[in-house]
């Protein structure tokens, strides 16, 4: 081999405390290295010429330069290898500056360690390997997985640029959870008003393909080139012939067998039935649970009633796979409900507001189908167990967040501002009824929020008390709530005609289960993980995948937007380019010593190891060895440290590389 | 079966009769109990509200004298000691420092634990199967509320038998004795506890406010399982002036009473003559019933 | 610069992250910051890739200490890399004596981007302490005793590479 090591003065930086003439004319002698060559700034166009010269000159098949850090020039020097013909994999850098001459007095020091440095970079460069940056097509179209206000904003986002978009949404319409609220804080303006359209712009949009019902069910490949295959449920309802007209819903007989989902437990829905009069697509759902059909096979009314012949007892779930090339997950949210939970849940139940069990302890997004002009009271606020208006409400927030005992240690965020928005709408009703809030901080930081609380606090006269509620219980019909003022250092009572209990927003209960199907990271909430929390706020440690909306982390509206426009921003410049090319740091495997133990799969934070089956001629299986999937490969090296067999190699950080630079410091 | 047993102060005292219902029920179901030989104060009130050490040294010496005398498990049928027993040895297992502290002023080293039970677990390893085969009397013209108080169930990461907020336990047991319990709100409302003397009027209060609920809710005799709780519901009574209120005196009974009963053990022997609130009259009601042999 | 407790120099071979530790050992650099100048450090892309076959090695090839440092646990740039190689490290700390390696000779430490100090710290406490404990000879004599000849290494390597 014929290497050329070329040390660099970086003006005085490195030439104060390093004999550069000297570690030069030292190098020259190591083994292997043909010419070795100082000068006052190697990065400058002179010195990347020297370099380029030298290399075609001497026809260098390696090279080190002896300057900065790698951090600060690899690319350059790579890119002058390159530039003279050399695969710019044969490069090495010696850190003579950050790791020497900055860090040390003494010339004598400096000069000897630079020549150990160089030794190393030397000793690897001599056992690099040619190699070429892995270039991956991209497919150029997303998948969007949920469908409420954060999908349909990157959904709209991504089809608005011109590629096409498959938006996957398990429950049989879009719209998520802002098509059950009434108004939004702190504008107070109707939900349904300004998500409608937007809901019906992305059924029409000519680039969004929109599977409602329907869930992920397997996710294959890497960045650029994901297969996702996704179960379509089954209707029961043949979506090319329903024409929404609902009369199979109108004739359903089956009326109270089944709580409504959108109402919140508020209301009874038919068996046969779409979830919102809103909902996109118009067409209904048979819940075999409950009709009589799937059950006796002797009800046909929806059958008569459908003048299009559309109802179809015998359908079935069908699996479609779609090509993406990104994926943009935004699951969103549940409520925590206060249930008694089995005991393997992370999460303690309230028995001390009664575990549920009062009628008219409700929690936020009940009491937004009872604030809701389209809600089960028609907007009117009423009781659910007696349909009284209530007197007085108490409202208790931080219900679950921030409660360690009860397994919450984040804040869900919205509360506060949402509690504010309640207790409104209530005196805007209710105008002679009194209104609490138990409240621990009141955090109201966003544009015009911090006056929406205090206008409800001084215009709408709602009582905040700062304190913990420590029980409900009824009593002679009013549920007394008995909490603690911290302010008045007092205990109160109040006797409420109801409660409305400001739950903490937890992940949808599968958001681990798909997570792993994602081959991405999620917290012990089941929240989903970002790259980082700073600059990679939307992005998935596996490439390609994006994050938007409450999935995250609990978060309102206008953040679930902005976060779903960033995910889409992120897919499109994905998108910008046809192939994706990067560095050629990936492990391989050597097939013929594998001997298929899988430990690299185990320690694989990107599962890019899969199983290869080896066959021989006659078909028969001889053996089942790892293969690493270099798309999704990040090359960490860890699997190479982990295998028994060291048949595992990350290129560019052999065992034989990493043991010769060891070596060269005998 | 054979379990150590630690008695505690109150039930050689104010609340003889949780003993003597105790011992009746324990043997009527084949439950020998052994005695801690030369127990001790537990550390419970006077001692865990003045001296941290003293809280912790005490249990502990109990709980090294039953292992010294070979048992293995101990029933503590005070909630009071039980809470005392339970958290002491989860601090000694916690806290190193204090461990060395506590071995110092016992003068003796503390080795290993000894599992501390209360009176519904030891009745729960018993299993209502067995107690509703023993049952000679169905209580089910009975309407109780089932009554745990601040002790038996918190702290709850300690304890956690059973639920800290909505117990179900002694409801569970109760249900072999054929009586009907209630579901009402002040199961672990503040009795008072120890103000009893000092501050007679805040026990007289709150213990008036759980009785109340209690009765509200249609019971006709609350169960408890701890003799404070038990002094202040039953004693206190008197000074409630529930005939002013136009309410009935309401009977409180030990859970080991409560199961006596159905055992058919003598009310005597139960010590059912010795409480402040007369119950006769309610078991003159509960005794129409006797369950065919 | 620290004055040395004695004038010996021993070599000490560095095994770092390139995201955290190489970057922060660069900011220690950045801010000029003085150290022994005894460390050599090799740059791998995560803690996980340090096979402790490495350690052995730096030992056989003639170090007197090895440090071993990368991303804090929960920063690391390949998610878990770290949290491997810290399992991995308890492990073979345990096993270093009985290879016959003294412990004590091997350190590991967290560093991150940002933490130059820190390194200076690390570096400069690893050189004293290996300082104080003096040259590795016991383990070089013996490696040197029982390794091949240089002349019967070569004809064996040479073999080797004719039957490959």
């Amino acid at each position: 081999m014929k290497i050329g090591v070329f040390i660099c003065y970086c003006g005085e930086n490195i030439g104060r405390t390093v004999d550069c003439a000297a570690v030069a004319q030292a190098c020259a002698s190591i083994p292997g290295v043909a010419v070795s060559v100082d000068y006052k700034y190697m990065c400058s166009d002179p010195g990347q010429n020297l370099i380029i010269n030298a290399i075609r000159e001497h026809r260098l098949d390696g090279v080190v330069v002896g300057s900065c850090s790698p951090h600060m020039h690899e690319k350059t020097f790579r890119k002058a290898c390159s530039n003279a013909g050399l695969n710019p994999f044969m490069f090495e850098m010696a850190n003579l500056r950050e790791h020497c001459s900055w860090i040390h007095d003494d010339i004598a020091v400096g000069t000897a360690k630079s020549i150990d440095l160089v030794r190393i970079a030397v000793e690897k460069v001599k056992r690099n390997e040619p190699l070429t940056p892995i270039r991956v097509p991209v497919t150029k179209r997303a998948l969007v997985i949920g469908g409420g206000i954060s999908g349909i904003q990157a959904a709209l986002d991504i089809a608005g640029a011109g590629f096409q978009v498959v938006l996957v949404e398990k429950e049989p319409s879009i719209g998520g959870h802002m098509s059950q609220l009434s108004e939004t804080f702190p504008t107070l303006d109707c939900s349904q008003c300004i998500l409608t359209p937007r809901m019906v712009e992305v059924y029409q949009h000519p680039n969004i393909t929109l599977m409602s019902y329907s869930e992920v069910e397997k996710v294959e490949g890497f960045i650029g080139n994901f297969s996702v295959t996704i179960r379509r449920k089954a209707r029961s309802v043949r979506a090319d012939l329903c024409t929404g007209c609902g009369d199979c819903v109108q004739k359903c007989p089956i009326k109270k067998k089944a709580y409504s989902e959108f109402e919140e437990g508020l209301a009874f829905r038919p068996a046969m039935y779409v979830p919102f009069p809103q909902a996109v697509p118009n067409i209904p759902v048979i819940d075999r649970a409950v009709c009589t059909y799937y059950k006796t096979g002797k009800c046909q009314a929806c059958v008569k009633a459908c003048g299009r012949g559309a109802i179809d007892f015998e359908q079935q779930d069908e699996f479609v796979t779609e090509a993406v090339g990104a994926i943009v997950v935004a699951t969103g949210y549940k409520l925590y409900t206060i249930d008694k939970k089995p005991d393997d849940s992370q999460y303690k139940g309230y028995g001390e507001y009664g575990y549920g069990v009062y009628k008219d302890v409700i929690d936020g997004l009940q009491f937004e189908r009872l604030a809701s002009a389209s809600g089960p009271t028609g907007g009117e606020i009423r009781r659910p167990s007696d349909k009284a208006v209530p007197k007085k409400i108490v409202f208790i927030q931080c219900v679950g967040s921030r409660d360690e005992s009860k397994g919450f240690s984040y804040c869900s965020k919205i509360c506060c501002m949402y509690t504010a928005k309640h207790a409104m709408l209530y005196k805007h009703k209710v105008h002679e009824g009194e209104a609490y809030v138990f409240y621990m901080d009141i955090r109201s930081g966003g544009k015009g929020y911090e006056e929406f609380v205090r206008r409800a606090i001084e215009e709408d006269h709602v009582k905040y008390i700062r304190g913990r509620v420590s029980r409900i219980y009824e009593k002679d019909g009013k549920y007394i709530v008995r909490g603690e003022d911290t302010i008045a250092g007092m205990q109160v009572e109040i006797d409420a005609d109801m409660v409305v209990l400001a739950t903490a927003m937890v992940p949808q209960p599968e958001s681990a289960v798909l997570a792993q199907k994602l081959g991405i990271a999620y917290d012990n909430h089941g929240y989903f993980v970002e790259v980082h929390p700073k600059l990679r706020p939307v992005e998935c440690s596996t490439g390609g995948i994006f994050l938007a909306g409450a999935c995250h982390s609990p978060r309102d509206i206008p953040e679930s937007v902005s976060m779903a426009s960033a995910a889409a921003a992120k897919a499109l410049v994905l998108f910008g380019s046809d192939v994706l090319e990067r560095e050629p740091v990936v492990a391989k495997v050597n097939e013929s010593t594998c001997a298929g133990c899988f430990y690299c799969q185990k320690v694989c934070a990107y599962n890019a190891v899969e199983r290869r089956e080896i066959r021989d001629r006659a078909g028969n299986l001889r053996k089942v060895v790892a293969y690493v999937n270099e798309g999704l490969c990040q090359g960490c090296g860890t699997c190479n440290a982990t295998c028994p067999s060291k048949s595992v190699e990350l290129i560019g950080f052999t065992d034989e590389q990493l043991y010769a630079e060891i070596h060269a410091l005998a | 079966m054979n379990i150590g047993y630690f008695p505690g102060c109150s039930l050689t005292g104010t609340s003889k009769e949780y003993d003597m219902s105790l011992r009746e029920v324990l043997a009527a179901l084949d439950v020998r109990l052994d005695e801690i030989a030369d127990w001790s104060c537990c550390g419970a009130s006077s001692a865990h509200v003045t001296n941290h050490l003293l809280s912790v040294a005490l249990p502990a010496r109990n709980l090294q004298l039953a292992k010294e005398q070979g048992m293995a498990e101990v029933m503590a049928p005070c909630a009071a000691c039980y809470n005392r027993l339970v958290s002491a040895q989860h601090e000694i297992a916690t806290r190193p420092e204090l461990k060395g502290r506590v071995e110092y002023v016992l003068e003796q080293k503390i080795d290993g634990a000894v599992t501390v039970l209360n009176i519904i677990e030891l009745f729960q390893r018993i299993g209502t199967d067995a107690i509703a085969a023993k049952k000679t009397l169905d209580l089910d013209g009975m309407t109780v509320a089932c009554y745990y108080g601040c002790l038996l169930v918190r702290p709850a990461a300690l304890l956690g038998f059973d639920d800290a907020e909505q117990p179900q336990s002694m409801e569970a047991l109760i249900a072999a004795t054929g009586a009907k319990t209630v579901d009402w709100n002040f199961k672990t409302e503040c009795c008072g506890a120890a103000h009893s003397i000092a501050r007679t009027d805040i026990v007289v209060d709150l213990s008036k406010k759980i009785l109340d609920d209690a009765r509200a809710h249609g019971a006709d005799a609350v169960i408890v399982a701890c003799p404070m709780c038990h002094s202040n519901l039953d004693m206190r009574q008197r000074k409630m002036k529930n005939a002013a209120d136009g309410h009935a005196d309401i009977p409180v009974l030990y859970l080991t009473e409560l199961i006596g009963l159905a055992l058919g053990i003598e009310h005597k022997k139960l010590g059912l003559d010795l409480h402040f609130i007369n119950p006769g009259p309610l078991l003159a009601r509960a005794a129409r019933k006797e369950v065919a042999a | 610069m620290k004055m040395p407790t004695s004038t010996w120099n021993p070599k000490i071979v560095a095994f770092v992250c390139n995201w955290c530790t190489y970057t922060g050992a660069d900011l220690a650099g950045t801010s000029r910051l003085k150290q022994e100048p005894n460390a050599r450090l090799i740059r791998v892309p995560c803690t996980g890739r340090i096979d402790p076959v490495f350690v052995i090695k730096a030992f056989e090839s003639g170090a007197d200490g090895v440090l071993i440092s990368g991303c804090h646990p929960a920063d690391c740039h390949y998610n878990t890399g770290n949290y491997h190689a810290r399992r991995r490290w308890t492990l073979f700390h345990n096993l270093l004596d009985f290879v016959g390696i003294d412990s004590s000779r091997l350190h590991f430490s967290w560093v991150s981007a940002s933490e130059g100090k820190k390194w200076v710290t690390v570096v400069d406490g690893v050189i004293d302490e290996i300082r104080a404990r003096g040259p590795f000879e016991r383990y070089q004599k013996a490696n040197s005793e029982f390794a091949l000849p240089p002349a019967l290494f070569e004809a064996a390597a040479k073999e080797v590479q004719q039957h490959a």
